[in-house]
């Protein structure tokens, strides 16, 4: 009973956040010096084009009732339409979003996969030279735009050694991206690095939390090695906080492929949003905000649940 | 430790069996001093800021005139890191660029601190549903991604130094409102507020004389990584070639046309801002750590 209410209280919190973001969108789109239809109409648009295309559209209607007729549009997936790309936003997201997932689930496994084990090894070598290092790394490459990071790769693998291509694969269907699999590394690993130096600095402070706990103390009383507690008990404790962790690195993770497939070319999210901002393309641009943000915030919620669910404190505590 | 408390440990001098007064503000000093890695941020701090404002009176070069015919140039004794795509002399345009992330970082970090120290001090502690519904509001910009928001603005008005510290300081508030606002709710139960409450003292009396400077420290710690954020903000909109427009140029936009100047090889015109950004920012991240240690509070 106690969990139901808190995950209505925490769905309910989520779909009023949800309901704000849609306002400060259709903000923004009034925000626009000659408001929306601006947007749609272009920069280059004259006064009186604009006026015209206000009296066609209903957009001298009072705002209130512009905003509901524009929920009502989103409600049926009616994104509006880029009349640069001259295709309905909805589409155009529907057929990049897929790829960036792509891209940012093998950063993310691939990071993890680097992370995880680098934080737990440093809190096993806890305060000695080796964990000095690796931590003052962290704290570099935490400072270290992404961008910055993928020009350096570029320029030492695709210039000095010639080991790697330095543009994303090409092609419509994932399929065709992941038929280029060298292609692939660069951009996943400049993805990858953020979240490797991000995810061991939260490894090894989770890590560190649990060796403080009970249930340590009586596994080494009962003899148990340093080696199997933290394998066996400490590890699966910890992955709790970092579930957690990666469903607020949501919008980061965004941010991130923003840049990475800018740099390489890559055709997902990131590189439809950074060519509508160019254009500028108002209808994708603030499209893509409205999806990001949605997913922003089901990646909090979820992270939450999830947490009631895998780890029985939570649930009791709350 | 905030303010009241060390003005009274002060005029209150040393307690009975000390041998000389220290005061709180000396025992900070030295925790801080204490703290090597923060000694060496606040020094490239210091240093990064003579270079970009002091610099130029000594190392002096033309960043008006467009010189094709020296474009490109590698590193030589007229032109120390070489020349960019237009002619520019690279150092000298280190030096310029740096005024502008530095001028736009800092102004944008202590604008966040401030709206966030105000809204969180209010909605903290007003309470209710006013609270619910600023923390509601809280909640939804955090879910909409700043980069993203800011490239959106970029695009509507043409940015310049300006315009890009109002409108980063006005995104970046939010973790600090929530700080505040978790500090103001503890605070406000306390009996000294509780009394001044009680013998008549008004909301904004409280508010600005007793809550908000209580908050101090955290404000202090929080600022400085919310600096080094900003300047990291700047730096990725200037890259994606939607920040502070031509002549005028920051760390980040230098590195805009980097991708061509990768392919060419023309290092001297990638590493000089990036490893500029990733000082400054990690200096100013060490500085962060060392105040929180010295205040002991908990920042991020």
């Amino acid at each position: 009973m106690e969990t139901f209410r808190f995950i209505l209280k925490r769905v309910g919190q989520s779909v009023v956040v949800v309901f704000l973001v849609t306002i400060v969108v259709f903000a923004l789109l009034h925000l626009l010096p000659g408001g929306p239809a601006r947007g749609i109409l272009g920069v280059q648009a004259t006064p009186e084009q604009i006026a015209a295309f206000k009296e066609k559209r209903g957009l001298d209607e009072p705002l209130v009732i512009q905003y509901l007729e524009y929920l009502g549009r989103l409600l049926q997936g009616d994104l509006g339409r880029s009349y640069v790309l001259n295709a309905p936003v909805a589409d155009l997201i529907i057929d990049r979003l897929p790829k960036t997932l792509l891209l940012s689930v093998l950063s993310a496994a691939v990071g993890l996969m680097i992370a995880l084990p680098l934080g737990i090894w440093q809190a096993y070598k806890r305060n000695r030279p080796s964990d000095y290092v690796l931590t003052s790394l962290s704290f570099v490459a935490y400072a270290t735009p992404v961008f910055f990071v993928g020009l350096i790769l570029i320029i030492v693998f695709t210039q000095w050694l010639s080991w790697f291509p330095p543009l994303a694969p090409r092609g419509d269907s994932i399929a065709d991206i992941l038929s280029d699999p060298q292609a692939l590394v660069l951009p996943v690993t400049t993805a990858a690095l953020g979240i490797i130096a991000l995810f061991s600095r939260y490894m090894r402070a989770s890590t560190l939390d649990n060796l403080s706990e009970d249930y340590v103390r009586t596994a080494a009383a009962k003899g148990t090695s340093e080696g199997q507690i933290l394998a066996r008990h400490v590890f699966r404790n910890s992955l709790t906080s970092i579930t957690t962790m990666l469903g607020y690195y949501i919008p980061v993770l965004f941010a991130g492929s923003l840049v990475v497939e800018q740099l390489f070319n890559y055709p997902g999210m990131g590189l439809l949003f950074w060519n509508a901002a160019q254009a500028p393309d108002f209808p994708v641009l603030l499209g893509c905000v409205l999806i990001i943000s949605i997913a922003t915030v089901i990646g909090s919620l979820l992270a939450d649940l999830v947490q009631v669910f895998i780890d029985p404190r939570v649930r009791h505590s709350s | 430790m905030s303010e009241a408390q060390i003005e009274v440990s002060r005029r209150g001098g040393a307690p009975d069996g000390m041998a000389a007064p220290v005061s709180n503000r000396m025992l900070m000093w030295k925790r801080f001093m204490r703290n090597k890695i923060a000694v060496v941020g606040a020094v490239v701090v210091v240093l990064a800021f003579a270079f970009a404002f002091l610099g130029p009176l000594i190392y002096q070069t033309d960043q008006v005139h467009v010189q094709l015919s020296a474009a490109n140039e590698a590193p030589s004794a007229n032109h120390w890191l070489g020349t960019d795509a237009v002619g520019f002399d690279q150092l000298g345009r280190m030096m310029v660029g740096g005024q502008v992330s530095l001028t736009i970082g800092l102004a944008a970090g202590v604008l966040a601190t401030v709206i966030g120290a105000l809204w969180g001090s209010v909605a903290g502690y007003t309470g209710g549903w006013v609270d619910a519904i600023m923390m509601r509001i809280v909640d939804s910009g955090i879910a909409i991604p700043a980069l993203f928001i800011l490239l959106v603005i970029s695009a509507i008005v043409s940015p310049n130094s300006l315009t890009m510290i109002l409108v980063i300081g006005c995104l970046a508030w939010l973790v600090p409102s929530r700080l505040v606002r978790a500090e103001t709710l503890t605070l406000k139960s306390r009996d000294y507020v509780l009394t001044l409450r009680g013998i008549g003292g008004g909301h904004w009396r409280v508010v600005s004389r007793h809550i908000v400077p209580n908050t101090i420290s955290t404000l202090v710690v929080n600022a400085t990584f919310q600096i080094a954020d900003a300047i990291l903000l700047v730096a990725y909109v200037s890259y994606l070639g939607m920040g502070v427009q031509a002549p005028a140029t920051d760390w980040g936009g230098m590195l805009s046309a980097g991708l061509s100047a990768a392919y060419s090889g023309f290092w001297w015109l990638i590493i000089p801002p990036g490893v500029a950004i990733i000082l400054v920012v990690c200096a100013f991240n060490a500085i962060g750590d060392g105040l929180r240690d010295m205040f002991d509070v908990k920042g991020r």
